[in-house]
């Protein structure tokens, strides 16, 4: 937990510091992609919880994730269909699911 | 949690990626809203900018037709439409015609209006005269302009707002035969004149002198059209 912490803030302060700006139809992309990337922090977060925590699914599970949503973010402009919508839709849905298992599991305990 | 130290600094590594991408996009999100806002200002200032550019020509072209007001050109045309205007007193070739009230005295029954000069009787003679190609006429000393009126005032007539008791001076210019045959006309004006024994004294002068139109001209409710050719066609 210490570890991830950690290596959220350094890549925080890397990023505000790293002078990167993405136009704005990369910034949806990218949007889509912190989406995806949360949704499976937090099915991490649940999974361990839950002790079927394994590090390979996390960590394929994150590029993956991250990769393919924007992927689809991108073919979704290509065809001229609002897929990132769908994107952002599906993590947040997941996302909530995956919050309120990870409260549950906090209450058993 | 976590088995060994190789998936510690995976999960660094991964979390160190997912906050660099938070990072961009708070910053990219950020960006595009002051960018709007500086894009906003940015135009604002050009708006600005240009807006005082074009006042500045505004000026420069109002001063350089105010230097082109010395152009000969320039000159000649506004002496020309001072000229039609009646701002200059004129003078020329024409006739000159007086007229006083009738020497004959009303019957009894008679209706003695007859006998004395009324508007319509200038009226009348003023037509003629501009049929025949008056170019300026005055009556007794009143300029006729466009916004000139003659009209009975009492015992009186109002020219220009001024008013002239009998004799009336009738000048024009023109071409003087044109004009005094104009009036002669059988039947015509003068004609109609001596039945009712009205004195009309016709004389062509050598040099008519037209005087200036003395009143002040402003309109009040009339403006330039946005067709200013035709306006200056009706002028004419």
């Amino acid at each position: 937990m210490l570890f991830a912490l950690a290596g959220l803030a350094i890549g925080f302060l890397a990023g505000w510091y790293f002078p990167l700006y993405l136009p704005l139809e990369y910034a949806r992309l990218l949007s889509v992609s912190v989406m995806a990337a949360f949704d499976t922090v937090f099915g991490g977060i649940r999974s361990s919880m839950e002790g079927r925590y394994d590090h390979t699914v996390f960590i394929t599970g994150f590029f993956t994730n991250a990769v393919l949503a924007a992927f689809m973010c991108y073919s979704g402009n290509l065809l001229g269909i609002d897929l990132y919508l769908v994107a952002i839709l599906i993590f947040g849905v997941r996302m909530f699911n995956n919050l309120a298992a990870i409260r549950h599991l906090f209450l058993k305990k | 949690m976590f088995s060994n130290r190789h998936a510690k600094i995976m999960l660094l590594v991964v979390f160190a990626i997912l906050g660099f991408m938070i990072a961009t996009q708070i910053k990219t999100t950020e960006r595009q809203k002051t960018i709007n806002v500086q894009r906003a200002e940015e135009l604002t200032e050009r708006l600005r900018v240009v807006e005082q550019q074009r006042d500045d020509l505004a000026k420069e072209m109002e001063r350089l037709q105010a230097s082109a007001g010395s152009d000969k050109a320039l000159e000649t045309e506004l002496e020309r439409l001072k000229e039609f205007a009646g701002e200059v007193p004129l003078q020329g070739k024409g006739i000159q015609l007086i007229l006083d009230d009738s020497k004959v005295t009303a019957q009894v029954g008679e209706n003695p209006n007859l006998y004395i000069i009324h508007d319509d009787d200038l009226l009348r003679v003023i037509n003629e005269l501009r049929a025949a190609g008056a170019e300026a006429i005055s009556i007794n000393g009143e300029r006729l302009v466009s916004t000139s009126e003659i009209r009975c005032a009492g015992p009186t007539l109002s020219v220009n707002n001024n008013r002239s008791a009998p004799p009336y001076v009738i000048l024009a210019i023109g071409n003087p035969s044109n004009l005094a045959s104009a009036l002669k006309l059988r039947g015509g004006v003068l004609d109609t004149f001596k039945f009712w024994g009205i004195q009309a004294d016709l004389t062509m002068p050598e040099v008519v002198k037209v005087p200036a139109f003395k009143g002040r001209r402003t309109f009040e409710y009339a403006e330039a059209a946005e067709e200013h050719d035709a306006a200056k066609d009706g002028d004419k």
